[in-house]
């Protein structure tokens, strides 16, 4: 039998023990605490768009679609160019083609099984181009997922993808808020925008960003005070895709309207 | 305590160590957490070099201008300054070594990319010189009369032939 003094020191134990957390058993590692906060090394890639600027010619998806081997005919992309198109009813088409491989070439939308329509230029509130690729986000959902550690972020900030570790499950493809992974034909694995990342790591910018002739894509290092892309995102109102996910996107977006999802 | 006790333990112990030794053998050795710690950064860090030894296809106009210096300052002077060679000259791969690149795209296809008026007025596209391809010369390639390295004054093809 347990007496009533027995019975309370024992409860209070019991109580303590499950309100302490196993974090609080972990020994505290700042260099770790930092790493995993803020990062330490030199370079933060992240990208800026134009959306005023951008035309929808599509020579950047072109581009990406050669340099990363994507097969040029297979209807996936790493990158792709979104049409917006405001009529005055407050109807919003979203069309994009061949993910834009082709550039937009005429005024009427893509609407998939239900053919094409037309749109009168006289019901045009308003009308864009959206680029999108992979936003490098600072909390992954995509590598969040992954079973078998086949994604990954390396120190400056970009996600890949290991092709000869990656099971194919599609968790990531899943995951993604952005829908930017898909399957590559070939390999069979998870795919996605890396920055080009053989090119940004020799000092050469992204093929999209090389490709394109308005300078609607550009690539900056956010750890560099004095990269001019940084001063933009810095000084100018800028936006992100997305944000309520929680996934802190680092591709920032200049005259982003509210159609845009 | 009785042998018949502690023996499945045994097995149970073997069979951890069996798939520990298994598991050495299968994990690449850099496999482990790197930068962005455990979360973000549990990967094989000898993938981070294949992605950088990817062969880079498009070399930019400043390797076209160590060879093609004429070529570069016509274009560079002219209405279509902004528009890199590969656009329309096709990756460089490693010309002039290797064929396999500048595959030169002269189709209407590739014109109208830009060239397809839309009265799109919120973006800069709006604000292009276009044509409506299907009724602008539909038959015609651009290039019998525009001159793509000098689009400036237009028709001087066919000022020529007249």
């Amino acid at each position: 039998m347990m007496n009533r003094r027995e019975f309370c020191k024992k409860a209070m134990i019991v109580v303590g023990g499950i309100a302490l957390p196993l974090t609080a058993l972990e020994v505290f590692n700042p260099t770790r605490l930092q790493a995993e906060k803020e990062g330490t090394g030199k370079v933060r890639w992240a990208f800026l768009v134009d959306t005023q600027k951008c035309v929808g010619c599509g020579f950047c998806v072109k581009a990406c679609k050669i340099e990363n081997e994507i097969p040029y005919d297979a209807n996936v992309t790493r990158t792709w160019v979104e049409r917006y198109v405001v009529t005055r009813d407050g109807t919003t088409h979203i069309d994009s083609p061949k993910g834009a491989r082709d550039g937009f070439t005429t005024a009427k939308i893509d609407q998939n099984s239900d053919g094409m329509l037309e749109v009168p230029p006289a019901d045009i509130e308003k009308a864009f181009f959206v680029p999108k690729l992979c936003n490098q986000c600072d909390n992954p959902p995509c590598v969040q997922v992954c079973p078998v550690g086949a994604t990954y972020q390396t120190a400056d900030g970009v996600v890949l993808v290991d092709r000869s570790w990656c099971i194919g499950c599609g968790y990531c493809i899943m995951g993604c808020p952005y829908s930017v992974r898909f399957f590559h034909p070939v390999y069979h694995v998870a795919e996605k925008c890396n920055f080009c990342y053989h090119r940004i790591s020799q000092g050469m910018k992204t093929a999209c960003v090389d490709a394109c002739p308005f300078g609607a894509r550009r690539i900056g290092n956010l750890r560099n005070p004095d990269d001019p892309v940084t001063k933009v995102i810095m000084t100018e109102r800028v936006n992100v895709l997305k944000e309520e996910y929680g996934t802190k996107p680092q591709v920032f977006y200049l005259g982003l309207s509210k159609e845009v999802k | 305590m009785k042998n018949h006790v502690w023996r499945p333990l045994f097995v149970a112990l073997a069979v951890v160590g069996c798939i520990l030794f298994v598991r050495t053998l299968l994990v690449p050795s850099d496999f482990g957490v790197y930068e962005r710690g455990y979360m973000y950064g549990w990967h094989r860090k000898g993938n981070e070099a294949e992605w950088k030894a990817v062969r880079v296809k498009y070399k930019t106009a400043g390797v076209c201008r160590e060879c093609h210096q004429d070529k570069y300052d016509a274009i560079r002077n002219s209405a279509h300054s902004s528009i890199s060679c590969e656009n329309c000259h096709g990756p460089n791969y490693d010309h002039p070594k290797d064929p396999l690149g500048l595959t030169i795209d002269r189709s209407r296809s590739l014109c109208i990319r830009c060239h397809s008026f839309l009265p799109y007025k919120a973006s800069d596209r709006g604000g292009i010189r276009g044509i409506n391809p299907e009724t602008h010369h539909p038959q015609a390639e651009c290039v019998l009369c525009h001159i793509p390295h000098n689009p400036k004054p237009m028709n001087q093809k066919r000022e020529v032939m007249s």
